[in-house]
């Protein structure tokens, strides 16, 4: 385990910045830092995303000079996965930002429990 | 008659188009835009339903110029299509049912917004169950997930924003365990492609190598689905957001949003991993758990709510730890059973969520159960339409909710001790306590009226103390003691009755669907 965890140190960062972005998303009560963890998980995703697509010694997949052999350049899916999935990611905060300024104007807080409270005293 | 294979493609091209379409109508366009849409796309479902049965194996689409590898497909069969036609006459009969009530809780100058939101999701369901591409999928589990945070918040209140807010990070949290899973996959086995996956995947299971990755890739994948269609443990956001959504959103999500998922995991078990591996990964047995404490906890929850609308959402967590529980048998059998409760849940729980609007609305809008005391009266056909879908959810004969328990029951006794004794145990334990609190309500609306009169004034002092219990009445016509007539509201009375015909249908002609389930799953794989 431990050679392999040193090779692949990339990915366990990856996955470190994954776990401490779900932790963040789940465990967090303030909305705005929810949001923030949303961001850091997704960006770690697409780290580790990116650097399984990448080969060292390889260049990124546009033909010049006429060569096509495979050996040249990396594989071109998981860059746009990544591009993919950032559009996802942006259109979720913006989302979830939208729906937090709504939250914020009506019970002038970003604790999700608190705004839970008020809601059960208003009683609808 | 080669020309029914573009079908699928173009009823999900359509929707797309008509989401982007209606972004530029006044409300009542883009509502009729929806009706015709939705009906197109049952046209299409059932031209290539029957098309599939006549030629009794599934078909590849090319989506694009590419070929297999590189390429993005479609890919269907009985199964499929089947489940395209059933999605869209749900579809079409919750919007019909809660039209009226829309008009009363969505702003006018939302309303068009609201047919954006259905059109988009209506492509991304029909997308998750046709589409063949890993990545397809997810990026379609997206669209739905930010499609039904739009129903939800639709109708604008703190409850619904709040409740919008909790689905979205529950969702979001499926999702991201569900694209770290995907991303797993296609590091470990190279393809995007759900068919060429599972070849890799039963290249690495032969060969030993890459064991724990694999297990890893499916216990994310399954986590993430099962987070999305809120299995036991990640319910909490649920009864909210089924409970104060406007009744469409509310049948919708829990009949097709939590179902397109389900749908999406079936078919990574049958289609990505392959269901000989899913077997000896011992994950199913996690599910079966699952599923089971599902079926207790969901019940009970709902014996101890006082609000119509949040028991019938708590009510579905226990059916959806039905579905998982058959998933978690291992056995084709309990995958029938999974996927025939599938559909008659989603036939009775939006039946049940439309019928019981109409009770609220005779009971000056108020959803506890001592102001719907006798609102069956009131309302007759809603009151006709709850008692079917009580009788259905318990598991009455000559309704579909008895022939799917009978296949569950059925699907248990062949298993092994140790997992049939707690799945009949548990399954009899929970159609007992689905008895008791879907009776108590139906007791309580059919309440006669004369034994009403003693009670009445104490329940009208009850409903005026409460300050914020609007007087919400069909277009505030409704006074007190009124009764709806059929007339008065036809579309939703035939609602109803299609309601509790499809109910039935399913019910009577259980054996012609099942058969139909079977062809579909040995298409499927």
């Amino acid at each position: 385990m431990g050679p392999n965890l040193l090779a692949n140190y990339t990915e366990a960062i990856a996955l470190i910045l994954f776990s401490i972005g779900f932790g963040n998303l789940l465990l967090q009560p303030n909305l705005i830092k929810k949001i923030i963890g949303l961001n850091i998980m997704d960006s770690g995703m697409y780290f580790f995303l990116a650097e399984k697509g990448y080969i060292r010694g390889h260049v990124a997949p546009i033909v010049v000079d006429g060569i096509t052999s495979t050996e040249k350049y990396i594989n071109p899916i998981p860059s746009g996965l990544v591009l993919t999935g950032i559009v996802v990611s942006v259109s979720v905060t913006a989302l979830m930002l939208s729906l937090t300024i709504r939250l914020y104007k009506r019970y002038h807080t970003l604790n999700l429990d608190e705004i839970s409270m008020k809601l059960k005293k208003e009683g609808l | 008659m080669d020309f029914v294979r573009n079908f699928p493609a173009i009823s999900i091209l359509i929707c797309m188009f008509a989401a982007i379409v209606s972004s530029g109508l006044k409300g009542r366009s883009a509502r009729l835009l929806n009706t015709v849409l939705v009906l197109v796309v049952f046209a299409l479902s059932l031209i290539t339903f029957a098309w599939c049965i006549a030629n009794g194996n599934y078909t590849v689409y090319v989506m694009g110029v590419f070929p297999a590898p590189f390429g993005n497909e479609i890919r269907f069969g009985v199964l499929e299509s089947g489940m395209a036609l059933f999605f869209s006459i749900i579809m079409m009969l919750s919007i019909w049912g809660g039209r009226q009530k829309m008009k009363d809780e969505v702003a006018t100058d939302k309303e068009f917004l609201y047919y954006v939101f259905l059109n988009l999701l209506f492509s991304s369901l029909l997308a998750l169950v046709y589409t063949n591409d890993l990545f397809t999928a997810y990026v379609f589990v997206e669209i739905n997930t930010i499609s039904a945070c739009g129903i939800i918040v639709i109708r604008e209140n703190g409850r619904t924003i709040e409740a919008g807010v909790r689905y979205m990070i529950m969702s979001l949290l499926g999702s991201g365990l569900l694209l770290l899973g995907i991303m797993m996959t296609y590091d470990i086995t190279g393809h995007l492609l759900m068919s060429n996956i599972k070849e890799s995947v039963e290249q690495i299971y032969t060969s030993g190598e890459n064991l724990i990755p694999l297990v890893v890739t499916i216990a994310l994948l399954t986590t993430g689905l099962a987070i999305k269609s809120a299995l036991f443990p990640f319910h909490s956001w649920l009864p909210d957001a089924y409970g104060y959504s406007t009744v469409s959103s509310a049948a919708i999500l829990s009949s097709l949003v939590s179902k397109g998922y389900i749908f999406l995991l079936i078919k990574i078990f049958y289609r990505v991993i392959g269901f000989d591996i899913i077997k000896a990964s011992k994950l199913l047995n996690v599910l079966f758990v699952f599923g089971l404490i599902a079926m207790i906890s969901g019940s009970m929850s709902a014996i101890r709510e006082n609000d119509i609308r949040r028991m019938i959402a708590f009510s579905s967590i226990a059916q959806i730890g039905y579905i998982y529980m058959g998933f978690g048998m291992g056995t084709t059998a309990g995958m029938v059973a999974s996927i025939f409760h599938i559909l008659s849940h989603a036939a009775t729980k939006s039946m049940l969520f439309i019928s019981a609007i109409g009770l609220t609305d005779v009971s000056h809008g108020s959803r506890h159960f001592v102001d719907l005391t006798g609102s069956a009266h009131r309302n007759r056909i809603a009151g006709i339409g709850f008692l079917t879908g009580s009788l259905s959810m318990v598991g009455i004969p000559l309704f579909s909710g008895f022939i799917s328990k009978l296949q569950f029951m059925d699907a248990a006794v062949s298993l092994s001790y140790r997992k049939m004794l707690p799945a009949l145990i548990v399954l009899g334990v929970s159609t007992i306590l689905n008895a008791i609190y879907f009776m108590k309500t139906v007791i309580r609306i059919y309440m006669p009226l004369d034994k009403l009169g003693a009670n009445r004034a104490q329940a009208d002092v009850a409903t005026n103390t409460v300050p914020s219990t609007k007087r919400m009445g069909i277009n505030g016509v409704v006074e007190e003691n009124d009764v709806i007539l059929f007339r008065q509201e036809k579309l939703y009375g035939f609602t109803i009755i299609l309601f509790v015909t499809l109910n039935i249908a399913l019910g009577v002609c259980s054996n012609t669907v099942l058969e139909w389930i079977r062809t579909g799953i040995r298409m499927f794989s």
